[in-house]
């Protein structure tokens, strides 16, 4: 039954009060929609917005504003769930730095520009991302680079379920995923391109990676350091150990990834990987074929 | 007219509301004393009016939230409301609302029923049905005021109730099975009377429009509770209708659930055996009745209770040590239909305290936090750092792992059970 917003909203539940009167409720959190700006301060090519109680929309048309007056590095203060930080953003050489936790879909669909994320971030990161650069310093959510395309997204901390669902690559373009610690399910589910790098580093008492890694793979490549069980594993890759391309391209990768976290990266590179390939391009493709 | 309209009636025609069967009788013979002269006798027959705007199963993704001082210290419920506020988007202003706990210290042992009305006679019809079965300490209407946006309220009135222990010798129930009696006897046969909640020193605040509208509207910032749980509906299947707001309630317990409930058929099934009649065309009314079953009435351990409702898969069962296989085995085995299927996240709010849960494989997002004594739980982290800027620590809890805060011992003295956190993984022998 299709029922118009208007038809739900009026639906009959009492004789009392009618009609759109009385206060309206305060807007106390950026999450509410609002027209309020946030303080824009620039100092020679650095923009600082402070997003306090800025809505998301507002937060990130003030962002384009600042990069079209010439900044390169905007600094986003009092960040709080905003969403869709960057998203869209087609530009070289320019960086975002978001102090507090931004909300889901942090550089969706974004085109070039570096993000640095000082606290944890939330779900959704570089969905359907383009080429750039995201760096969390803390942990992030589930479903990260979901449909990726191209460009990196480093995690320092652990990361949640279904990290690099659907994650593809073509020519050049070629998306990659470093999470510094712990994963959880469905890691690389149906993954169709690209690098998923997990490096398990720090204490803790959380395994490696969850279960169902792997599910439906038909494309790119799994790093792990450390082991992984065949319980743990989807039916559709194969384990094999890293041979003398995959080390040099781990040495290349992990090199990064430890240059901008700041690691010893022949520290993290002693610990033996496993690979984790599919064994087919197409393994759904007689599901239905008898 | 739906077959689930005729289904819940004949479950009641089979005698499973046993206050109502008295009440039918009762009115029939005329004999007791009737409240108050001009008061109507209620007619039980036919369905309430207010199924009718929601006769189909309500699904949907929203936002939720929960906060919970294990000290028992009191927190103002605009708390709540402002870290539902920064989720605003995640609704779309068809339901909002909220439960808090330790808000009524002035009856903090009466049953208080939070009522919705569709119009006078059903609060004159079920006013007559309270009168006769409780001793009415208190009542009044829901303190409001005008918010813009919401509108159609209907009538909303609590009651602060007690019940003599004649009437419970009477009908040979406890307190708590008389209050879910008569709550499922108020949904299912007083046209347009409605209850939000039953609890003790608790009460449900809910309706049609985002949680902040919702949370001004009932002036939730004059009340003081040591829990706090929100929502944020965006319903998808049914429309949004004042009772079809989250929080679902039942006594002590309430639910506020992001999500959809799959296995409702099979869940709402099981639960008619128990005598819990699923009136208000929601899936999530099924975990607040499951909650009921298994914590108050089967008296399991909260952990085990979330364990029956997100259980392991058999795959993972067949690779644990032995005592614990046989532990899951045999919770699977007797609570197959309490197991819950679909994406879900759920916070429950108990006299006791505040668990919060994801469905198995984590098709919701929840993330959890601890300050101190307190606990924190939301769909999105940033609306725990809207009401706590930085706790000691925040985390993303596991797939069916509960996230469990319990009140201090004798904070709340109306909780019906408290106690140790029950280790899973070590106390196998508990339910083997």
């Amino acid at each position: 039954m299709a029922l118009s917003s208007e038809s739900i909203r009026n639906v009959p539940t009492g004789p009392s009060r009618k009609g759109p009167t009385g206060i309206e409720p305060a807007r106390v959190t950026a999450g509410q929609p609002g027209s309020d700006k946030g303080t824009v301060t620039l100092e020679g090519d650095t923009a600082r917005i402070d997003a306090r109680g800025i809505y998301y929309k507002t937060l990130n048309e003030q962002i384009r504003e600042a990069l079209d007056l010439g900044a390169r590095t905007v600094i986003l203060d009092h960040v709080n769930g905003q969403r869709y930080i960057g998203a869209g953003l087609h530009a070289q050489g320019v960086t975002l730095v978001v102090n507090g936790v931004p909300g889901n879909d942090l550089a969706t669909f974004m085109d070039g520009p570096t993000v640095i994320v000082n606290e944890n971030a939330q779900d959704g990161i570089g969905n359907t991302m383009n080429s750039g650069l995201v760096v969390v310093n803390g942990d992030a959510g589930d479903v990260l680079g979901y449909g990726m395309r191209g460009g990196r997204l480093y995690v320092r901390g652990d990361v949640g379920y279904r990290v690099g669902i659907h994650m593809k690559a073509f020519g050049e373009a070629h998306p990659v995923i470093v999470a510094g610690g712990r994963a959880r399910d469905f890691f690389g589910e149906y993954m169709a391109g690209g690098e998923l790098i997990l490096l398990g580093l720090g204490e803790s008492d959380d395994a490696l990676v969850g279960s169902y890694v792997g599910t439906g793979m038909h494309g790119g490549v799994i790093f792990l350091r450390g082991t992984v069980a065949e319980h743990q594993l989807g039916k559709e890759v194969g384990v094999a150990e890293p041979d003398a391309a995959d080390q040099a391209r781990l040495e290349e990768v992990v090199g990064d990834f430890c240059r901008v976290m700041q690691l010893d990266a022949t520290a993290v590179l002693a610990e033996p990987f496993v690979k984790l390939y599919p064994y087919s391009h197409r393994p759904y493709g007689k599901l239905y074929a008898y | 007219m739906t077959d689930h309209f005729r289904r819940d009636a004949d479950s009641a025609a089979r005698g499973l509301n046993r206050i109502g069967e008295a009440d039918r009788r009762s009115a029939v013979r005329r004999y007791g004393g009737l409240p108050a002269p001009g008061s109507r006798v209620p007619d039980m027959g036919p369905r309430p009016e207010y199924s009718a705007e929601a006769e189909e199963r309500i699904l949907g993704g929203c936002g939720l939230m929960g906060v919970c001082d294990e000290s028992g210290g009191r927190m103002s419920g605009e708390l709540a409301v402002r870290s539902m506020a920064s989720m605003h988007d995640r609704g779309n202003g068809l339901g909002g609302g909220f439960a808090g706990y330790g808000i009524y210290p002035d009856f903090p042992h009466a049953f208080c029923f939070h009522m919705l009305y569709t119009d006078d006679a059903s609060k004159d019809d079920t006013e007559y049905y309270l009168a006769r079965h409780f001793v009415v300490l208190h009542h009044e209407p829901i303190p409001t005021r005008p918010v813009r946006g919401i509108q159609d309220e209907p009538i909303l009135w609590r009651y602060f109730l007690e019940i003599t222990d004649q009437r419970l010798a009477e009908t040979q129930l406890s307190a708590e099975d008389y209050v879910v009696h008569a709550v499922m006897d108020i949904n299912a046969h007083i046209n347009g009377a409605f209850v939000a909640s039953s609890g003790r020193n608790m009460g449900a605040f809910k309706g049609v429009g985002f949680p902040e509208e919702i949370g001004q509207f009932y002036r939730l910032d004059e009340y003081q509770g040591w829990t706090w749980t929100g929502h944020g509906r965006f319903p998808t299947n049914t429309p949004g209708w004042w009772g079809g707001a989250h929080p679902f309630c039942l006594l002590d317990y309430s639910i506020v659930h992001n999500g959809e409930i799959s296995s409702y058929g099979i869940n709402q099934r099981y639960l008619e055996g128990f005598g819990y009649n699923c009136t208000l065309r929601t899936d999530t009314e099924v975990v607040t009745y499951l909650f009921d079953l298994m914590l108050r009435r089967h008296g399991l351990p909260v952990e085990i209770a979330c364990k029956a409702l997100a259980s392991p898969f058999w795959k993972d069962i067949d690779l644990m040590p032995d005592d614990q296989r046989k532990l899951y085995s045999a919770l699977r085995m007797v609570y197959g239909p309490a197991l819950l299927n679909g994406p879900f996240a759920v916070v429950l709010g108990m006299g006791e305290g505040m668990v919060a849960l994801n469905d198995r494989i984590k098709l919701r997002p929840l993330v959890a936090a601890r300050n101190g004594s307190t606990v924190y739980v939301a769909s999105e982290e940033s609306a725990i750092r809207e009401i706590c800027a930085k706790p000691e620590r925040s985390w993303m809890p596991r797939a069916g792992e509960p996230v469990v805060a319990r009140l201090a011992e004798g904070v709340n003295p109306a909780a019906s059970r408290s106690g140790e956190a029950f280790e899973v993984a070590a106390s196998p022998a508990a339910v083997a």
